[in-house]
């Protein structure tokens, strides 16, 4: 298999004795393909070692902290490899060469020295490196050899970094018109390309084009990865899909409600729904709104909702109870802390009001302030995080009328109210009138909860909120 | 050749197509920008983006800032190490981290920051601030200010009233530097004091030193007279019109891209995600009832998120079946007081509903969230 090689190595003039010839097995392949040029020094797979050029300011050494890539990764000149730290400056060093990483001479932390070697890149071996290693970043522009890219039986001219990009994009290079020289696709034509495609204007890049010299055929030994990216583009639409799946391992808030749903599913669910006249209590509100404001609170419908319930769950305690784990045993719970589900950027949060059953409207109003503040700013505590023994959701808030809730265990009820609509509705004297409805979800622990009971307790909650004034009886 | 005269063409027409080219193009060898927002994440994603787009060659750039109060720490740094991060979410503070190498500073609307755009060769630090110092004098000859050679600008030779930082890429590079004129400095000193305790860190300290305002010194001084003065010495300096270009960073026609870079700048990711690999190492003594737990904690905190943990607790203290549940949970979760109260929370709702045991989780817990 190398002997073909070998004899072509020893025709091989080494410039400096430090460059290696390693017998890459892709090279070969597709060496029948290749047009060596002997006027260059031809090695197969050249091993370069990329040495940290001057950052200025008469620096000569810095620390590594951060490597953008790993042996075995595949490189395009211009692309990051790692981050350096001199005396307050930090400097993106960026590959000269495309190919692949072979060794990284320092690790996190390490101090690297300038003119020292601080990376190995395997290089294409069609490519002539030149001999020198200059100081400057930009590679020399003398070499007049070509890339060819076979796609599809099209050659298609385009620097490593121009067909990058295509890719990203999902554009197939025979159809891009290249301006550069022998049609070379440049990163222009690319751009003018995506800007005919989406209607945008963009900005001509002030930047001078570097243009690299053109090398290496498709043979370099392109990472797996690259393979499954080509996504085969359809001939007849410009614009295609590119989608791609995108895997993530579940943590923060995701993997609590994972956690807590899973609990759940040992709750065997039954549903009660039914549909509030909120008419009057919209009235009431409006009233009370100036009011509450001139204190500094905000009042919303949901502490009117959740001293109901509170004044419900005094009739029918066991709606805030709790089963033990062997169901052996009701805890029937004396304070009623009644959780509000949240929304917040992160996700579900559901923290408490505590002991509703000796507050008033108003300080639930100031408690819900304070709650909801903190639940934005993502700063809750513990303890406004625990203890629930009954919920409620205030998904109408979004959308929706009739609701399916999963109960938060240890709890063994929760409500989902629905949004207000205004509907026409019939009224004692049989006429039509505008009324402000809005539809209330329960879910309930059948195990110690029975139709009737979340019934009659609907019903009470129901009749407070139509007829607020009955709350004024009842409240303690 | 006919590459480069064809290159040159398209360019040109692209500059009459699109008259905000010529927004970015002057005659003369610099342009002063001044940005018109005082948002932290917006005026560093300016700094990327010019950093990123524009050609320096012909130009040099001035970019001249201000921010509402934020913590700002290098690209290298630790915020647990640098900051007082509990009081910044206290005090609605933000946190940002900058691309640029060096120490933590404190920004306020007292506070003004210079970026020195140029190519990578040209890149010299000493020089700007010796342009700023020369600006100083210029405008109060009696200013004792000078520059040091760690690039700080001191005001009677003790107070540091200018720190610098700098980033350099593959063909350019900027330096930006604070100067105080009249920043809150008690703000300042309570955020900048660290409380977490056992850290143990590769990250790029931040040099601690005492600092003065200039408004101390000259009560007539405004940050606007500062910005002035350095934009006048630095249009001299580059032989151009003494005129500030008004910018707003939240342009996307003028700056395609930037407000995917300041989203970038603010998320989770970027801000703690990006904090080298670090350990903590701390005894919590925790009171309960009629005595005190000594608790051993240790955690590697790697890209922000909590690698390995591991505590001690007397034994039976908590059931164990629950201490392996928020061992697991708090590995692979972020290092995030936010997210950690959620999960352990949640624990809760699954065990035993026991008060006693309640209360030691919870205490147990907060104390954990303490060292975020």
């Amino acid at each position: 298999v190398c002997i073909h090689r070998v004899r072509s190595c020893s025709s091989i003039r080494f410039i400096k004795s430090k460059y290696v010839c390693v017998f890459d097995k892709s090279a070969l392949k597709f060496s029948h393909q290749q047009r060596l040029f002997r006027t260059s020094p031809v090695s197969c797979g050249q091993i370069v070692q990329f040495k940290l050029s001057d950052i200025g300011e008469g620096i000569t050494e810095v620390t590594v902290k951060e490597w953008y890539v790993k042996e075995g990764d595949s490189v395009s000149q211009f692309d990051s490899i790692c981050e350096v730290q001199s005396d307050k400056a930090s400097v993106t060093i960026t590959s000269r060469y495309d190919g692949v990483i072979r060794k990284l001479h320092y690790s996190i932390d390490d101090i690297a020295f300038v003119g020292k070697p601080l990376v190995d890149i395997e290089i294409d071996p069609s490519k002539g490196v030149s001999p020198e290693e200059d100081v400057v970043e930009t590679p020399p522009m003398s070499h007049e050899e070509h890339t060819h890219q076979e796609i599809k039986g099209h050659k298609t001219l385009a620097t490593p970094a121009v067909r990058r990009l295509a890719m990203e994009n999902n554009i197939k290079l025979s159809e891009v018109v290249g301006t550069g020289k022998d049609n070379r696709i440049l990163k222009e034509d690319i751009l003018n390309y995506l800007a005919k495609q989406t209607g945008a204007i963009l900005p001509p890049s002030p930047k001078a084009e570097i243009v690299p010299p053109l090398r290496k055929t498709e043979a370099v030994p392109a990472a797996p990865k690259d393979r499954a990216r080509r996504v085969p583009v359809p001939v007849s639409r410009p614009i295609a899909f590119s989608g791609k799946d995108r895997t993530e391992p579940v943590t923060g808030f995701q993997k609590a409600m994972v956690k807590t749903m899973s609990a759940a599913l040992k709750i065997p669910h039954f549903g009660y729904s039914d549909e509030i006249d909120l008419t009057q209590l919209v009235q009431l509100r409006e009233e009370l709104k100036p009011l509450a404001e001139i204190r500094g609170v905000k009042l919303s419908f949901m502490p009117f909702f959740i001293k109901a319930a509170s004044l419900g769950l005094l009739q029918y305690p066991i709606l805030n109870a709790s089963l033990d784990e062997s169901c052996q045993n009701v805890t029937y719970k004396a304070s009623h802390n009644i959780g509000v589900a949240m929304d917040t950027e992160q996700g579900l949060i559901v923290p408490n009001v505590k002991n509703v059953q000796v507050c008033s409207v108003f300080d639930i109003a100031v408690e819900l302030n304070r709650l909801q503040s903190l639940g934005s700013a993502g700063q809750l505590g513990t303890s406004d995080l625990t203890g629930g023994t009954f919920t409620l959701s205030n998904i109408g808030t979004i959308g929706g009328t009739y609701a399916k809730p999963v109960i938060l265990p240890p709890e063994v009820a929760i409500g989902a109210l629905g949004k207000i609509q205004v509907l026409p509705r019939f009224n004692g004297k049989g006429e039509v009138f505008k009324a402000q409805i809005m539809n209330v979800s329960w879910s309930a622990d059948h195990r110690i909860i029975d139709g009737a009971t979340m019934a009659r307790f609907s019903n009470l909650w129901k009749s407070y909120l139509e007829n607020p004034a009955s709350m004024l009886l009842d409240l303690k | 050749m006919v590459l480069q005269s064809f290159k040159n063409c398209l360019w040109l027409s692209c500059v009459l197509r699109t008259p905000k080219a010529c927004f970015w193009s002057t005659a003369g060898g610099g342009l002063i920008i001044q940005s018109v927002s005082n948002d932290i994440y917006q005026n560093l994603a300016v700094e990327d983006w010019i950093h990123d787009h524009m050609d320096l060659e012909k130009q040099q750039i001035l970019f001249l800032w201000r921010n509402s109060p934020a913590v700002v720490i290098g690209r290298h740094q630790n915020p647990w190490q640098e900051c007082n991060l509990r009081l910044l979410r206290q005090k609605n503070i933000k946190l940002a981290r900058r691309r640029s190498g060096g120490g933590t500073v404190f920004h306020d609307l007292g506070n003004v920051n210079l970026t020195f755009f140029t190519t990578r060769k040209k890149y010299e630090r000493m020089g700007n601030l010796k342009l700023v110092v020369k600006a100083l004098k210029a405008l109060r000859p009696q200013l004792d200010v000078h520059v040091t050679d760690r690039y700080d600008i001191l005001l009677n030779k003790q107070y540091k009233i200018s720190g610098t930082a700098a980033k350099l890429g593959r063909t350019s590079a900027y330096h930006h530097c604070t100067l105080l004129c009249n920043a809150d400095k008690l703000v300042l000193s309570s955020v900048l004091k660290s409380p977490y305790k056992g850290l143990k860190s590769n990250a790029t300290p931040s040099v601690p030193a005492s600092v003065k305002n200039l408004f101390e010194e000259d009560a007539s001084l405004t940050s606007e007279m500062l910005l002035d003065a350095i934009a006048k010495e630095y249009a001299e300096q580059h032989q151009i019109d003494h005129h500030i270009t008004l910018i707003n960073p939240a342009d996307e026609t003028l700056l395609p891209g930037i407000n995917n870079k300041t989203k970038e700048l603010q998320t989770w990711e970027w801000v703690y995600g990006k904090t080298p690999k670090f350990s903590i190492s701390t005894c919590l003594n925790m009171a309960y009832k009629d005595s005190v737990l000594d608790v051993k904690v240790n955690m590697d905190v790697k890209h922000g998120r909590i690698e390995a943990c591991n505590i001690d607790l007397p034994e039976q203290w908590l059931p164990p079946e629950l201490c392996i549940e928020l061992v697991k949970s708090l590995t692979g979760s972020k290092f995030c007081p936010n997210e950690i109260t959620t999960l352990v929370t949640t624990l809760l709702r699954v065990c035993p509903q026991d008060d006693e045991l309640h209360s030691r989780w919870s205490l147990l817990c907060e104390n954990m969230i303490r060292l975020m």
